[in-house]
């Protein structure tokens, strides 16, 4: 239970062309199968935490490491390979390309990830699908005719599908009502429980801390540096 | 499956990406339509005239020349004596000779005296010889022989009259000696589809009473002129076949050098390449034009994609998130430009096909030009590859711009 899922060590990091605004993690680990939430406030460098756990943007200096893998260590385009099999990521909103079916969006990650898509069983879009609630039939409609509620169930499968280790969440629920947040989060630790994948869910909301291994302040964690402009 | 989203984005932009491949496709079309017009020109023109080794006429331009005599095209200056005809038919290189005389018309059309010789040299597209599917040749004085599109459109069947006005575009009939359409050659695609052929000497019985292009006043009857002798003074123009290809040069150079009057004589090939010359900067000028209408198509789509470029960065977060690389945006804006092109293309080709089953007929009544609906050569697919390479390549700059903004953008768009 003790394999490391997520490790930042002495991260730094700073936007290119922008000295304005950076970002620096002492240390911050997550186990492999446990759940954290990261609260925050908006603009304090959540997303830029998430695009350097994705690997999207590269530290200055320090070490992130997903699954024990450094993602300093990689290339460019080993890192984009990495995240697509390594990672499934979910949205605030907005998750899906809109004109493509729900099926292309769900298999869209395994196009770029080998490795997953030999993992997904071939049924795993229905199976998917139907676990989260979402009604039979809908995996060949245009994924911008879906309800927002039904938009975020997709993304989740789409991020659960073939299991990577690490679900990353930016504010899935923010674009849903109270009611509609409860059953989404139970849904989606339903679905995370049997493949013992790591959930990391960045949000402002303290309410949701119940259902999460840890609650994490990322003002606890992690120091923004704001520079006068 | 990149390929199925491709399609899928472009359809979910449906009104813009179909303004852009409509451009495209009309631009396509208008280039490949200017180059079936020139080729069906210049083939029209080449097949006009064959087995013919020279053309005899007053001495002026040599385009000129071809171009009166065959295509019916300006006027000559100047005739040929029937003296001077005669000294050239009878040169022991000539095999046959075709006397040629213009002047006059009916309605649009020229009407051209000759005698029965031209039925049986004149050859055109390779070697054909006229047909006259109605009707016979010219054995009255007052026959006269029309090509098909002077019956198509003046309605004319064997057996109706036919009034022959003096000189081109004038109120003058020569009303009192009334031809007969005798018969009707079959279409041929020349020229002579466009004429009314008459005998040299019915040419010399309707300017009886004519001096020096003015009527005289006097009417001589039908009767006493039937009884005259109708030789020629002279002819427009001849047409020659030499016995040996080998005289041709030695004939040309005498006649060229004739003491007696200014002729001059042309080898109908090297006129019409003199002729090309000529046209070729016109032909070069539309090409250009058209090909800047095809550019300006494909800056149009350049311009489309890259003002689609901000609304879709949400959609390319989408894509890096899934593990897409900024390569692979890139591979996929050019992919949807290639596509949009390719579309455009096929659409452009399309319409030349329904512009030209509608309009052959026209062009050829219009223009008495035949233009052929063969499949696609190989040189017009090679226009169509290349508007789909070049529409990639100009989606290069707004793809790369893409490829950037990815990369800052990263997962951090916010709508």
């Amino acid at each position: 239970m003790t394999d490391p899922a997520l490790t930042l060590e002495d991260v730094r990091f700073r936007w290119p062309g922008r000295a304005t605004f950076g970002l620096s993690v002492p240390g911050f680990h997550m186990t492999q199968g446990e759940s954290v939430l990261l609260l925050g406030e908006s603009g304090s460098g959540k997303s830029t935490l998430l695009s350097l756990i994705c690997g999207i943007v590269t530290a200055e200096r320090g070490r992130v490491e997903v699954g024990g893998t450094d993602l300093s260590t990689l290339r460019a385009g080993a890192r984009d390979r990495f995240r697509a099999e390594r990672i499934g990521v979910i949205f605030q909103q907005f998750n899906l390309l809109p004109y493509a079916s729900v099926s292309d969006n769900i298999l869209l990650p395994l196009r770029f990830a080998p490795e997953r898509r030999k993992r997904a069983a071939p049924d795993e879009v229905a199976t998917l699908c139907s676990a989260l609630g979402l009604p039979v039939g809908i995996t060949g409609a245009t994924a911008g005719r879906l309800s927002v509620g039904q938009q975020q169930r997709v993304a989740v499968a789409r991020a659960l599908i073939g299991q990577p280790p690490l679900i990353v969440a930016d504010e899935p629920t923010s674009a849903l009502d109270a009611a509609t947040q409860d059953t989404f989060l139970g849904l989606l630790f339903d679905r995370i429980a049997p493949s013992r994948s790591s959930l990391l869910m960045v949000s402002h909301d303290e309410r949701l801390g119940a259902r999460f291994d840890r609650v994490v302040r990322l003002v606890d964690i992690a120091q923004t540096e704001r520079l006068a402009a | 499956m990149i390929l199925r989203l491709a399609f899928g984005s472009l359809l979910a932009r449906a009104l813009t990406v179909g303004m852009t491949i409509l451009a495209i496709a009309l631009s396509v079309a208008l280039f490949l339509g200017v180059e079936k017009v020139r080729t069906g020109a210049r083939a029209s023109f080449a097949d006009t005239i064959s087995g013919t080794d020279l053309i005899v006429g007053a001495r002026s331009g040599s385009v000129q020349l071809l171009l009166y005599s065959v295509f019916r095209i300006g006027n000559a200056t100047n005739n040929v004596t029937w003296e001077s005809y005669q000294d050239i038919a009878s040169r022991p290189e000539v095999d046959w000779i075709v006397p040629i005389s213009l002047g006059d018309s009916h309605r649009q059309f020229r009407v051209m005296g000759t005698t029965q010789a031209f039925f049986e040299h004149y050859r055109y597209r390779g070697g054909r010889s006229l047909v006259v599917g109605q009707g016979h040749g010219l054995d009255d004085l007052y026959d006269a022989v029309i090509g098909a599109e002077v019956a198509a459109s003046l309605g004319y069947e064997v057996g109706d009259p036919i009034i022959v006005s003096h000189g081109l575009a004038s109120f003058t009939d020569h009303d009192d000696q009334p031809f007969r359409v005798a018969g009707i050659v079959d279409r041929t695609g020349t020229p002579v589809d466009r004429t009314v052929i008459v005998s040299l000497e019915a040419i010399e019985a309707i300017h009886v009473d004519w001096q020096s292009g003015a009527q005289t006043g006097r009417t001589t009857p039908v009767e006493r002129i039937r009884q005259m002798d109708l030789t020629p003074s002279a002819v427009t123009a001849a047409l020659v076949g030499v016995k040996s290809r080998l005289q041709i040069f030695g004939l040309q150079r005498a006649i060229n050098e004739y003491q007696e009057e200014p002729l001059l004589a042309i080898l109908p090939g090297v006129a019409l390449q003199e002729l090309w010359q000529i046209v070729g900067v016109a032909e070069t000028a539309l090409i250009g034009v058209s090909a800047m209408v095809v550019v300006t198509a494909l800056l149009g789509m350049m311009a489309m994609i890259f003002s689609s470029l901000n609304e879709r960065r949400r959609e390319m977060a989408i894509w890096r998130a899934m593990g897409a690389r900024p390569a692979t945006i890139l591979g996929l804006l050019v992919l949807e430009a290639a596509l949009m092109a390719a579309i455009g293309a096929i659409l452009g080709l399309a319409l030349l096909y329904a512009a030209l089953f509608a309009a052959q007929p026209l062009v050829d009544s219009a223009f008495g030009l035949w233009l052929p609906i063969d499949p696609p050569t190989a040189r017009e697919l090679s226009v169509l590859a290349g508007v789909i390479g070049a529409a990639a390549i100009a989606s290069l700059l707004p793809a790369l711009r893409a490829y950037r903004l990815s990369l800052a953008d990263g997962m951090m768009v916010r709508i």
